[in-house]
């Protein structure tokens, strides 16, 4: 579904990022782990086209991100508060991102009631625009607003941080009911190795910018990371 | 601690995202700053003689109108000048004394342009006096007395600066008490001129103001003190959200969806909201220009632009800025171009045709001055609504639509900068009106003026294309500038 080839990102001479090759197939749930400044989210702001590759490119279901826009149809994403418009109300963020999906106000409905139970009673009808909810809240909208439009990718950057120990359960919940369809490849990035490891196929650990471990998820992932992180 | 201070501000005033990219522009406004800078001066030095010239002796005379001029200092502040606070948060929890804190933000006030451009034209008034054998002690102690003042109005924004629409009372107490004096029912200037005047003639009277101002910098002092809480001052006011659908708007599909957005853009936010304020102002700038024989001519068109074009220029100049809080959200949404320009042209299309319809009332002037607002507003629509969707494609500078609320949040909206940059939209219209008056021919000026709108009205798709062109090539550092929060 993914594939990377010969990326590379450099801000003046110091390089952030350089992946000579990257596959993810179709239906694989990928999880992306590695330090602060590692690459993740320039990893995700290239695969979004929002910011420029210095070599290389990233394809998207055979489209290349930064030549043709015909991605973000199937592309849903969330990677941090700039996503959400905050004087909105989370019910009106949801009906324009259906809106723009080509979803109407009943689809729209069917979908966030399918997601009550992590929204928990303090998102909808709660008469505050999303610039006033707490950040945590904020995710949450953020986190079921990439679901509109029946994605078949689906890019999270930390979608653990910031969230209450009940949510992140049920988050886990929803990621692995996603990753379970094999149309839907979901992409997820996180600081916390336990939570990444359980929730995804395939871990690919960065550092510095580059690909330090690529590992299909099995009993041992979890103390071969810890390991390798624990310097 | 001080220098701690100075050494923030200045590092936030070079890294802002607008300055140092644009050097260019920068040095326009310098410019352009210097400009007024002189005509100031020019008026403080020429007032004197002007006023000798129409047989009124020139301090009286300035004394007599110093009320509304300070009324209107006030409401000009009310509308523009923001509190300039450095990031107060970070400072609260370390070793910086709370009322260093406050010292400092109320001292910044103090050397704002809005201050120091009065006295531009009240030093050399004042030393015009001197010059011109007034008594150099009163004169001193004239001037401050207006300093004080001065800054009184300075901190009287500091205070009121929370209370929404204010400005709206002092607005309506000019016109009353302007009204009143025009037909002899009340002169406040009766009562008021030799108050003024006595800051001259009486030595020690201007104690009075300097005093009152000294009362109000420690009255603000304290309330900004007790109010440096996170949950005080600092707070931001929540509001209390109501979900509107606008279903009307979904019958025009994707322009609909964006409409919608945009009306809640505009209804919901401080920044937004005083533009519509703005906008409504610009409707009786023709005022100046209509009816009043030491205009030029010429000029007349220039005020059927701004008339008419309220809106456009003071919305439209920022469009994609509007956006930028979540211009990353709409870059990876499944969104055509083509339809967030339309919807943004449309927004300003309707803005443009209500402020006509509102300029209606200029028919007093007659058909004609009514007529030049109407062509006015077909360049605007024609042309300009093309130009500040271009020139937004440069202009890169955030807004925060978020801030608000608090005693020290920014929430002045309205640049000064840009308004400035929209001069070049209107010359070519004037040109093109100068050469129907070259011909001695009012309706041949118009004409032109219209057909130049006609003709950009025309080629609307060819341009929107061009413009798409420049918006997507634009998108990577637009994206950059915009992550940088002012």
């Amino acid at each position: 579904m993914i594939q990377v080839s010969q990326l590379s990102k450099k801000y003046n001479e110091t390089t952030v990022l350089n992946i000579s090759n990257l596959e993810i197939p179709k239906g694989q749930s990928f999880g992306l782990v590695g330090n602060n400044g590692a690459g993740k989210t320039t990893f995700f702001s290239l695969l979004l086209d929002l910011i420029q590759p210095t070599t290389g490119y990233i394809k998207n279901n055979d489209i290349q991100v930064n030549s043709n826009e015909n991605w973000k149809s199937f592309t849903g994403s969330f990677l941090d508060e700039s996503f959400l418009i905050g004087y909105l109300t989370p019910e009106e963020y949801f009906y324009f991102i259906g809106d723009l999906h080509h979803q109407n106000k009943a689809d729209i409905d069917v979908l966030l009631a399918k997601y009550e139970e992590f929204f928990n009673g303090e998102i909808l009808k709660n008469k505050k625009y999303l610039r006033d909810l707490s950040k945590g809240n904020q995710k949450k909208v953020g986190i079921i607003a990439t679901l509109i439009g029946n994605p078949e990718v689906i890019i999270l950057d930390e979608p653990f941080a910031n969230l209450d120990p009940t949510t992140v359960s049920r988050l886990k919940k929803i990621i692995k009911e996603l990753a379970e369809d094999p149309n839907i490849t979901v992409l997820v990035s996180s600081h916390d190795l336990q939570h990444t490891v359980e929730v995804c196929d395939r871990i690919v650990a960065l550092n510095k910018g580059e690909i330090v471990k690529d590992i299909q998820t099995s009993k041992e992932t979890l103390q071969e990371l810890e390991s390798f992180f624990a310097v | 601690m001080i220098k701690k201070f100075i050494y923030l501000e200045w590092k936030a005033f070079t890294r802002s995202a607008s300055f140092g990219k644009n050097l260019a522009m920068k040095i326009l406004i310098g410019f352009i700053m210097l400009y007024f800078s002189l005509i100031f001066i020019a008026m403080g030095v020429g007032a004197f003689y002007i006023l000798k010239e129409m047989k009124l002796e020139p301090l009286v005379t300035v004394n007599k109108f110093l009320i509304y001029y300070f009324i209107a200092d006030l409401v000009m502040r009310l509308l523009l000048q923001s509190i300039p606070v450095l990031n107060i948060k970070p400072l609260l929890v370390l070793p910086f004394k709370r009322p260093t804190i406050v010292h400092f933000s109320l001292g910044k006030t103090a050397l704002s342009f809005f201050n120091w451009i009065h006295g531009l034209f009240f030093i050399p008034f004042s030393v015009v006096l001197f010059i011109e054998g007034y008594d150099i002690a009163g004169i001193t102690f004239w001037l401050l007395a207006i300093f004080s003042l001065i800054y009184i109005n300075n901190f009287l924004n500091i205070i009121l600066t929370n209370i929404d629409r204010l400005f709206v009372v002092f607005v309506g107490i000019a016109i009353v008490l302007g009204a009143a004096q025009y037909y002899d029912l009340f002169d406040i200037t009766a009562f008021l001129t030799p108050i003024f005047h006595g800051f001259y003639t009486i030595k020690g009277l201007f104690l009075i103001p300097f005093l009152v101002l000294i009362g109000l910098y420690i009255f603000s002092f304290r309330y900004l003190k007790d109010n440096l809480f996170i949950d005080a001052g600092l707070s931001q006011k929540v509001d209390i959200a109501t979900t509107e659908n606008l279903s009307w708007l979904n019958q025009f599909g994707t322009l609909g969806t964006f409409l919608k957005n945009d009306i809640k853009l505009i209804k919901r936010n401080k920044r937004s909201k005083t533009t519509i304020v703005m906008s409504f102002l610009f409707l009786f700038y023709g005022l100046i220009f209509f009816g009043n024989t030491h205009q030029p001519v010429a000029m007349q068109i220039f005020a059927g632009i701004f008339v008419s074009g309220g809106f456009l220029f003071v919305f439209g100049q920022f469009v994609p800025s509007w956006d930028s809080s979540y211009y990353q959200l709409m870059m990876t949404q499944n969104i055509p171009y083509r339809g967030y320009i339309t919807s943004k042209w449309w927004l300003i299309v309707i803005g443009t045709f209500v402020s006509t319809i509102l300029a209606s009332f200029y028919l007093f002037y007659g058909l004609e001055v009514y007529l030049t607002i109407v062509v006015g507003a077909i360049y605007n629509i024609g042309v300009n609504s093309h130009l500040v969707l271009l020139g937004g494609a440069f202009t890169k500078t955030p807004i925060d639509l978020n801030s608000g609320g608090g005693a020290f949040g920014d929430k002045k909206a309205f640049n000064v900068n840009a308004m400035l940059l929209s001069l070049p939209k209107i010359f070519l219209p004037v040109l093109l009106y100068g050469i129907g008056l070259y011909f001695d021919n009012k309706n041949l000026g118009l004409a032109l003026v219209a057909i130049a709108g006609i003709l950009g009205f025309v080629f609307k798709e060819k341009v929107f294309s061009l413009i798409e062109k420049i918006y997507k090539r634009e998108k990577y550092s637009t994206i950059n500038a915009y992550k940088q929060k002012s």
